[in-house]
């Protein structure tokens, strides 16, 4: 799992908003929202929660998610990359017998576009996807949440599904936002803050 | 509040100085991290510094990494109107050792490297050894979010201009 890997990545995030049955309503949501597979299905990308010790497999009934004050669990994102070359052979093949069948010459675009997206949709469901993993560790009771990654997609669809989930916010941390959100900053403060412009190191 | 992707955009300056200043801190004033991290052992610039210097419309970045690479090009860099935006550091504590890479614009933590932690031999340990791996990542974020604290408390201050910004040119220039 990605947080007990040997180097990591981290986004720092602040959570927006209190729960009042925190367990119960993360609970519920992690369930709710859960990883569903598409292995055998026609969708090309699946997101949701899974648990951390079964991220194949997840089973917030079973698997603790609870530990200590963090609730550590992970994003998973599955998605179907079928490569161009298998798509147009396919397509081709398809193409053959489509004449062969008909005794024409050639096809027409709408044909070959109507080819293209049955060729596509049997493909999905016969490729299996590529997961990809992410932990979050969640102090629910300091409003924190670190992230394991950088990446600009897998940090949006966190964001998304973690609102979706918990009707809360994550407020991701980078300069401005460590100093206004986290530092109580008196007004004067924060309007000095507001007012900076940057600073010339060299003369 | 202002808009996250504006105040993003518009204060990416501010990360890019807090890590020209802890680059600073550390070959100058390692008292003053002392003081503020009290139980830190020593931090030092670790294998990778990435700086940009913008001219106009052109953007130049000089990228120093190696463990052995000397650092006199990103003060030369310095000098000429660079800011650093990317900093590779080991913290030690104790006997024990982080290194990561933090970036200026975003405060992302990448590469982070802590101490090890036993492995899991099965789903029992699982708690002890997340808990333990927790608590490294806690020790090396508490100390980014207190050392950058302390710069915002000295960027908003007039100290800024009239002691800390001379001291940094003096030390580019030296």
């Amino acid at each position: 799992m990605g947080l007990l890997s040997t180097s990591v990545s981290i986004t720092q995030y602040q959570v927006k908003g209190t729960l009042e049955s925190v367990l119960d309503t993360v609970g519920k949501g992690l369930k709710k929202n859960s990883i569903q597979e598409i292995d055998d299905d026609v969708s090309d990308s699946a997101i949701g929660w899974t648990s951390i010790d079964h991220p194949f497999k997840p089973d917030f009934e079973t698997s603790s998610f609870i530990f200590g004050i963090y609730l550590v669990f992970s994003l998973r994102i599955d998605k179907k990359s079928i490569p161009v070359k298998v798509l147009n052979k396919y397509c081709a093949l398809e193409a053959d017998k489509m004449l062969s069948e008909n005794g024409r010459n050639y096809l027409n675009r709408n044909e070959k576009r109507m080819i293209k997206d049955r060729v596509y949709t049997q493909l999905l469901k016969r490729y299996p996807a590529t997961p990809s993993i992410y932990d979050v560790i969640w102090n629910y009771e300091a409003g924190t949440l670190w992230f394991f990654s950088n990446q600009k997609r897998p940090n949006e669809e966190l964001e998304t599904l973690f609102s979706k989930s918990f009707h809360l916010n994550l407020i991701r941390i980078f300069p401005f936002t460590a100093a206004d959100l986290t530092m109580d900053l008196k007004e004067k403060e924060r309007d000095i803050l507001i007012q900076l412009s940057p600073t010339q190191f060299s003369e | 509040m202002l808009d996250v992707s504006v105040s993003y955009n518009r204060y990416k300056f501010l990360g890019h100085e807090f890590l020209t200043w802890l680059w600073f801190l550390t070959e100058n004033q390692r008292d003053f991290i002392h003081e503020k991290v009290a139980d830190l052992t020593s931090l030092e610039i670790g294998n990778r510094v990435v700086l940009e210097n913008r001219f106009k419309d052109t953007l130049e970045t000089i990228t120093i990494k190696g463990d052995d690479a000397g650092l006199e090009e990103g003060i030369l860099s310095l000098k000429k109107g660079a800011v650093v935006t990317e900093l590779n550091l080991t913290y030690t504590f104790d006997e024990l050792e982080w290194q990561f890479s933090l970036k200026g614009e975003s405060l992302a933590i990448s590469g982070l490297k802590t101490p090890a932690t036993l492995p899991v031999n099965n789903t029992e340990d699982i708690e002890e050894v997340v808990l333990e791996k927790v608590m490294h990542y806690e020790k090396m974020i508490d100390f980014i979010n207190i050392i950058f604290r302390e710069f915002i408390n000295k960027r908003i201050s007039e100290d800024w201009e009239q002691t800390v910004v001379p001291e940094i040119r003096k030390w580019i220039t030296k």
